[in-house]
């Protein structure tokens, strides 16, 4: 998040697209309700009726797959009828023409055609938005989980820039993350091109920086994303695979195929609090301590660094993740020690800018800090890009609306999206551990609207067969008027009639992050009593 | 800034805080039923209680500390006799109600009307109230809704309309049959709540009270902040511990927060002690997974990582490091791959 979650209730609009709030991220749906309260006004861009579309003052009901179509037609509307903030456009960004070629033809009408809504909503969406004196934007894996979903982002960008929201108190772009410390595993080097920081493997100072200080030579060339890890491990090109905490047999798109892959590695090693479906596949593993068993940091959607703290000991032998790290580190031959993470998180800061005024210490004292922090007396950073945009200028990238991988077709007719429901968190791991959160949410199911299920002779809670080219499931069918005809939607976490069975691995080219959001698919009801598995 | 004086104490808090506001900063506490800690932005919006009242000089009537603003010069008392007289009425009015079973009430040592009796001496009531006979809700997953013990406090529909603004909640009827419900009395399973339980976390009785699976005294959990393992918004929280296991969960006022948790992080601790946790390392022998030593693992994996590595080269070893556990462990995973298995073969789910 470009500002922070606090600085919500304080917006004049808040502008939601690709995100159930209410549901993913509860308490900032909640947040954004408060802003609602003190006299804010809602836009939402969602392919179903979410729980925030009753707190609206335009609803967009938009096609999967249709985001930048929508934004480019917003654009479209607040350029030809001059709402862009020109003073902010002319001091704090660069290629603004590159936008105005990209978005000038691209009317409401047209838009309205592709994302399936009216244009004057189109129009009242993007007045609304260019009016405001502070406008935020959120957004989460609605946006991103497109081959286009990059394009997705630099277009809401785009359009922040478009309207100067960006470097003010309750304005930017904000990006919801999906887990608690997602953020942290991006900032500490989790990622195949980046050390900590974001600081590139390709760069040879940073680089030299990390030879330095662990006493090893590195590689230089950025390694492979988690897809194409999956996909090479099919190949068998690579051999050894290390999983800590992460459950790709019901995360990951197409599941067939993750599967074979990892069968198909030479070893396995997976590291978790349970015996997940992936563990079940692992050649060896690790017990790992839960939160609640060991201390640390996580650092949240805002930037914010935060402390867990130990509250019992691990359960049997499981030990910290950081102790078992530890112990393969030094029997590799890297031999530093650490007596507790704040050494290691001593050492973080050490090798990273934008945590190096962050310690146990102050964490301690002041509940938290939001990087970047680069000194032991900088205060932390509530919201980016505020005295200038970091890289200089604001980009305006022209952005062209592209149709999603795999549409409905004949023998696929319906389109498929996926996301999460409010009782259950990811692969159900840790929730679907809890009575009360399965009795509230118990099985997999699929929202189909009551027109598109009458024709397809299907009743509210009957058993259903959905296909893809990639594979098949049983689940159940809800009937709900929160769903247009012809699209249907299935939450991702159940490993039973899994979502991601059918799911399409195809990649955005930039970020490498699956198209989870569209997907072609065939519904079929469960006729004959032989048909029940 | 306004000055003014309490208990012949000069205190200076900022304008707009209320009595109760610069009492707590002079260090005089105020008792209160019904004022939201945890939620300051409202914080003194409820005044129903009036167990906070005070003396003004130069007022005729006693003000409620909680909605009193301050003025420049006020002279406050906060013990007088004619203080604690209206205090104890106020209390034993509220007990004239309230069922007297705090031997086994779950609330017990953390009841703000029981603290609040214990304090002023209170016994018993001098009143005799109509006691309700509203019938148990017990159908929400993870609390019960018990109106008899219910104070009037407000407390519950302000954090459910104005601060989770879920606006399941309200009051309905009039006097001793006044009470907080969903719409039509209707059992809370059928009403728009989305068990986020902040209504719960805020209640000073046992009126809404957390199903738990092991039962607890309040005195006897120990209580550890830290931060919630769900979704990215980094909700701060206190583990109640008993005999090593977590037994419950209650909010606290972080930054992100502001002293709200969803249904997952006020009621999803489950998993933590959950017999299917895995507590020894497990290595595969003929195909099925036995368990075997710390070190047994360690030795099989470092011999494989350093045979893989001879054989094929870093770039045929890869991890995949996670966004559920902390940025320390993240660092040093990440670290592992790159410095241990000689590669950049990195990433994890932040695409799924």
């Amino acid at each position: 998040m470009t500002n922070s979650i606090a600085e919500v209730v304080n917006s004049d609009v808040v502008f939601i697209t690709g995100s159930n709030t209410t549901a993913g991220h509860p308490v900032i749906g909640a947040r954004i309700r408060q802003a609602k309260q003190k006299g804010a006004k809602i836009i939402v861009a969602e392919p179903r009726v979410i729980d925030l579309s009753s707190d609206a003052d335009v609803f967009l009901q938009i096609m999967p797959g249709t985001n930048v179509a929508l934004y480019n037609a917003m654009m479209n509307v607040i350029i030809s009828e001059g709402l862009q903030n020109s003073a902010y456009i002319e001091e704090r960004t660069e290629k603004y023409d590159d936008l105005v070629a990209a978005v000038s033809s691209f009317t409401p009408e047209k838009a309205a055609e592709i994302c399936g809504v009216s244009a004057d909503d189109i129009r009242a969406a993007a007045r609304l938005y260019a009016k405001a004196a502070k406008a935020s934007i959120f957004y989460s894996m609605g946006v991103t989980q497109h081959t286009t979903g990059t394009e997705g982002v630099m277009s809401l960008s785009n359009l922040t820039l478009l309207c100067g929201n960006i470097g003010i108190e309750s304005g930017g772009i904000n990006p919801l993350r999906g887990q608690n410390n997602v953020q942290g595993a991006c900032d500490m080097g989790g990622l195949p091109g980046d050390l900590t920081g974001y600081q590139k493997v390709a760069n040879p100072d940073a680089l030299a920086k990390f030879e330095k200080a662990w006493g090893v030579k590195l590689s230089d060339k950025p390694g492979v994303t988690l897809t194409e890890i999956v996909h090479k491990a099919g190949h068998g090109d690579i051999k050894f695979l290390y999983i800590m905490g992460e459950n790709p047999m019901v995360s990951d798109p197409d599941l067939n195929h993750v599967e074979e892959a990892l069968k198909n590695t030479e070893f396995l090693v997976v590291q978790d609090i349970f015996l997940t479906e992936t563990a079940r596949l692992a050649d060896v593993v690790l017990p790992a301590a839960s939160f609640a068993e060991k201390e640390g940091t996580f650092s949240n959607t805002e930037r914010r660094v935060q402390r867990v703290r130990k509250a019992i000991e691990p359960i049997g032998n499981a030990k910290a993740d950081w102790v078992i790290l530890m112990d393969i580190l030094n029997r590799l031959g890297i031999e530093k020690q650490y007596s507790h993470p704040s050494e290691i998180m001593a050492e973080i800061a050490s090798l990273t800018p934008s945590y190096g005024g962050i310690t146990y210490e102050r964490l301690d004292q002041l509940g938290s800090l939001q990087w970047p922090c680069p000194t032991t007396d900088h205060p932390g950073t509530t919201y980016l890009h505020k005295a200038a945009i970091a890289r200089g200028k604001g980009l305006f990238k022209g952005i062209e609306y592209k149709p999603s991988n795999e549409l409905p077709d004949q023998e696929y007719p319906f389109l498929l999206t996926t996301g999460r429901v409010l009782y259950h968190y990811h692969t159900r791991t840790m929730t679907g551990k809890v009575d009360g959160l399965n009795a509230l949410s118990p099985e997999s199911f699929i929202e189909i609207n009551p027109t598109t299920a009458k024709e397809l002779g299907v009743n509210d809670g009957a058993k259903v067969r959905v296909s893809s080219r990639r594979g098949e499931i049983a689940t159940v069918a809800k009937l709900t008027r929160t769903i247009k005809q012809g699209v249907v939607f299935m939450p991702f976490h159940f490993s039973e009639g899994a979502a991601n069975m059918l799911t399409n691995p195809a990649l955005d080219p930039i970020s490498k992050i699956p198209e989870y959001k569209v997907c072609a698919v065939r519904i079929e009801p469960f006729d004959r009593v032989s048909d029940y598995v | 800034m306004v000055k003014l004086t309490i208990d012949g104490k000069a205190v200076e808090v900022p304008k707009n805080s209320y009595l109760i506001e610069a009492a707590n900063a002079a260090g005089i506490k105020i008792p209160t039923l019904c004022y939201l800690e945890l939620h300051k932005d409202k914080r003194g919006d409820n005044a129903s209680c009036r167990v906070c009242c005070v003396e003004v000089e130069g007022r005729k009537n006693l003000a409620p500390a909680c909605a009193t603003p301050v003025m420049e010069g006020m002279v406050v008392k906060t013990d007088t006799a004619r203080v604690i007289g209206a205090r104890k009425m106020m209390l034993e009015l509220l007990l004239s109600d309230h069922p007297q079973d705090c031997l086994t009430c779950g609330q017990a040592g953390k009841c703000g009307l029981q603290d609040l009796c214990y304090q002023y001496d209170i016994k018993e009531s001098n009143y005799r109230g109509i006691m309700s006979d509203f019938p148990v809700d017990e159908s929400n997953e993870f609390y019960v809704r018990d109106m008899n013990k219910c104070v009037n406090c407000r407390r519950c529909v302000m954090a459910c309309s104005s601060f989770q603004c879920t606006h399941a909640l309200d009051f309905a009827s009039r006097g001793f049959t006044a009470h907080p419900t969903p719409p039509f009395d209707d059992p809370v399973s059928e009403s728009v709540c989305v068990s986020c339980g902040n209504c719960v976390s805020v209640c000073p009785t046992a009126a809404l009270l957390p199903k738990t699976k092991v039962k607890y005294r309040n005195w006897e959990v120990s209580r550890t902040t830290t931060t919630c393992s769900y979704c990215g918004v980094g909700c701060q929280l206190d583990l109640l511990v008993k005999d090593g296991k977590v037994v419950g969960i209650e909010p606290v006022d972080g930054a992100a927060n502001n002293g709200l948790l969803c249904v997952k992080g006020k009621f999803g601790y489950n998993f933590i002690n959950h017999p299917d946790r895995l507590t020894t390392p497990l290595i595969r022998k003929d195909g099925k997974l036995v368990e075997a030593t710390w070190d047994e693992a360690y030795t099989l994996i470092v011999d494989k990582i350093t045979k893989t590595k001879a054989e094929f080269g870093g770039d045929a070893l890869a991890g995949l490091t996670s966004a559920r556990v902390t940025n320390e462990e993240n660092y040093l995973f990440q670290k592992m791959v790159r410095a241990g298995f000689g590669t950049n073969n990195v990433d994890h789910c932040a695409r799924l």
